[in-house]
């Protein structure tokens, strides 16, 4: 199931912002349902930024990050127009992908 | 005279605009009902600042009607299990709309209190009763600790503490429970050390 | 050394590490604030509440930007700061949730039904129409004072009812706002409660809704929680816009009057 991501992107004095906010349950697997069975682990394990196909930021993650995760980042040599794209995938192998051009 | 009478009469012409502004602001939502707008004599006379000075006659005849309406419980037996006490004071549900009507109303004790003192996660609109057992278990403390669980308005008439009792949030059982949870040596709320 | 005095003194120091352990995690949340800084998730609902303000809606395919929101047909920056008010057009005092519900009725021709249908999202939802609404036309006042007006005979009669209702108590568990809300230095479980009788406590709560709510992952606006508040408090549903509601937040934003809006907020 891929998921939508919300992107922005801008340039800040010598820099590019991005930020972008992604719907995940994020279940870390510890937790119980009424029924007192465990709630299955579901949780992102890898995110990318890129910034015209190029990977600026990798990250590994875990069932640490809180539920509908909210990433910020800072890069440098970004350029106005220019493609920022960010991607994760799950435990599940299932993915996420939003992509914005930088203001 | 005129004027204590104008002023009474003020009190509860607000007092009704308030109730009709409720009326048409609000709407059932499952089982809860707009009949729960309506005040009764203890409701209206405590909707005041608590910096307000209060009507002393009032207030004596309210706490007395309050006193006397708590029932002795059952074969006189306050105390119950203690156990089954700590998870009424730690369940906060119970008559809000979103509840479910045929689960058991909480307590919800540490919204407002201390009580064991190795949770953390207490209130403190109320005074702590961690280490509440050492006061002891005469006839006389039962019946103090009981009434004020069932109806405190009877020592305090306009205490923000909800009429346990009185206005059915828990069942006999379920306050000989919390009562044990107060003052059963047993209870973390006595046994616990820091 | 006596059994009480040792139970004293071990009372004392609980009650000092529990403090600690409060404060700790009261500052932990400034620390995660401080974090994110200028950052915000609210920062993609009003992009949305901007978009759909703009956008043609309803059977008369219109959009809000003829909607008076106090400030003159279209004038959004600052009008938020200035409500709750007296709208002539409509003869009473209205919360920016009530002048949406007029708009929407009059501009695009939507019913009151529809709506007051589902102005708050639900247990997992994504956020509704309103709240992103909200959430942009209270980031357009931010930075400004909070300043409702009270020069209306209707406004100030607005205020002295909130302030009767916030002390009205009722239901089952005989609250009212003010159990809760009436004292400074209170928490309930470990969440704060601000004192909104006070200037501090009313600026703290009336200036940082709307907001992001991290737990549910939505905007939240001040009316839902008005309506969440009445439904802890064993109430029935608080109408969006009504008299009640539009009331109780007069009486927070006079309170509060001169604090800087700073909203969309972030909360737990």
């Amino acid at each position: 199931m891929a998921s939508r991501i919300r992107i922005r992107a801008q340039l800040k004095d010598d820099y590019c912002e991005v930020k972008a906010l992604m719907r995940h349950p994020m279940e870390t697997g510890m937790r119980k349902d009424q029924s007192g069975a465990a709630i299955p682990a579901n949780f992102i394990e890898d995110i990318q930024v890129l910034h015209n196909d190029v990977v600026v930021v990798q990250a590994y993650w875990g069932a640490a990050v809180s539920a509908n995760p909210f990433l910020g980042v800072r890069f440098k040599g970004g350029a106005q127009g220019d493609v920022v794209k960010v991607v994760w995938r799950d435990n599940h192998g299932d993915s996420g992908s939003g992509e914005t051009t930088i203001r | 005279m005129q004027l204590l009478a104008f002023i009474l009469f003020s009190t509860a012409v607000y007092a009704n605009e308030a109730y009709n502004v409720l009326l048409d602001s609000m709407k059932d939502k499952n089982f809860v009902t707009l009949e729960r707008l309506k005040q009764d004599e203890l409701q209206e006379f405590c909707s005041q600042p608590r910096s307000a000075s209060l009507d002393e006659v009032r207030a004596a005849k309210l706490r007395e009607a309050a006193f006397k309406g708590v029932p002795i419980p059952t074969g006189e037996r306050y105390l119950g299990d203690w156990q089954l006490g700590e998870k009424v004071a730690s369940n906060g549900r119970g008559l809000q709309y979103s509840d479910d009507p045929e689960q058991e109303n909480g307590g919800n004790c540490y919204a407002c209190h201390q009580l064991d003192p190795n949770e953390v996660a207490y209130g403190n609109l109320g005074p702590s009763l961690s280490g509440y057992g050492a006061r002891g278990q005469s006839v006389a403390m039962l019946q103090y600790t009981w009434t004020k669980l069932w109806n405190t308005h009877a020592y305090n008439v306009c205490s923000h503490m909800p009429r346990f009792g009185a206005a059915g949030i828990l069942t006999e059982k379920q306050l000989q429970d919390v009562m044990a949870f107060l003052f059963d040596p047993n209870s973390p709320v006595n046994r616990s050390q820091p | 050394m006596h059994k009480g005095f040792i139970r004293g003194i071990s009372a004392v120091l609980i009650g000092l590490w529990s403090a600690m352990l409060f404060s700790e995690t009261e500052g932990v949340f400034d620390e995660y604030r401080a974090m994110l800084g200028d950052d915000n998730p609210a920062i993609f609902v009003i992009f949305d509440g901007e978009e759909i303000w703009f956008t043609p809606a309803g059977p008369k395919s219109a959009s809000l930007e003829q909607c008076d929101l106090g400030l003159g047909p279209g004038v959004v920056e600052g009008a938020y700061a200035q409500l709750p008010r007296y709208f002539a057009d409509v003869d009473r005092v209205q919360d920016v949730e009530a002048r949406l519900e007029h708009c929407m009725t009059q501009l695009q021709g939507l019913t009151p039904a529809e709506v007051h249908g589902k102005p708050y999202s639900l247990r997992g939802d994504l956020g509704t129409e309103l709240e992103a609404l909200v959430a942009w036309i209270a980031d357009q006042s931010s930075g400004l004072a909070i300043a409702p007006m009270q020069a209306h005979a209707k406004e100030r009669a607005t205020y002295e009812l909130g302030e009767r209702l916030f002390y009205y108590r009722a239901g089952p568990h005989d609250f009212s706002c003010a159990t809760c809300h009436e004292q400074g230095g209170r928490r309930i479980r470990l969440q704060t409660l601000p004192n909104l009788t006070t200037y501090q406590g009313a600026a703290e709560a009336y200036s940082s809704w709307p907001a992001y709510r991290i737990s549910q992952g939505i905007v939240r606006t001040m009316g839902w929680r008005m309506r969440d508040c009445m439904r802890q408090q064993r109430m029935p549903e608080l109408v969006m816009g009504s008299e009640a509601t539009v009331a109780l937040q007069t009486y927070l934003a006079v309170n509060g009057a001169g604090a800087p809006m700073a909203a969309p907020g972030l909360k737990r």
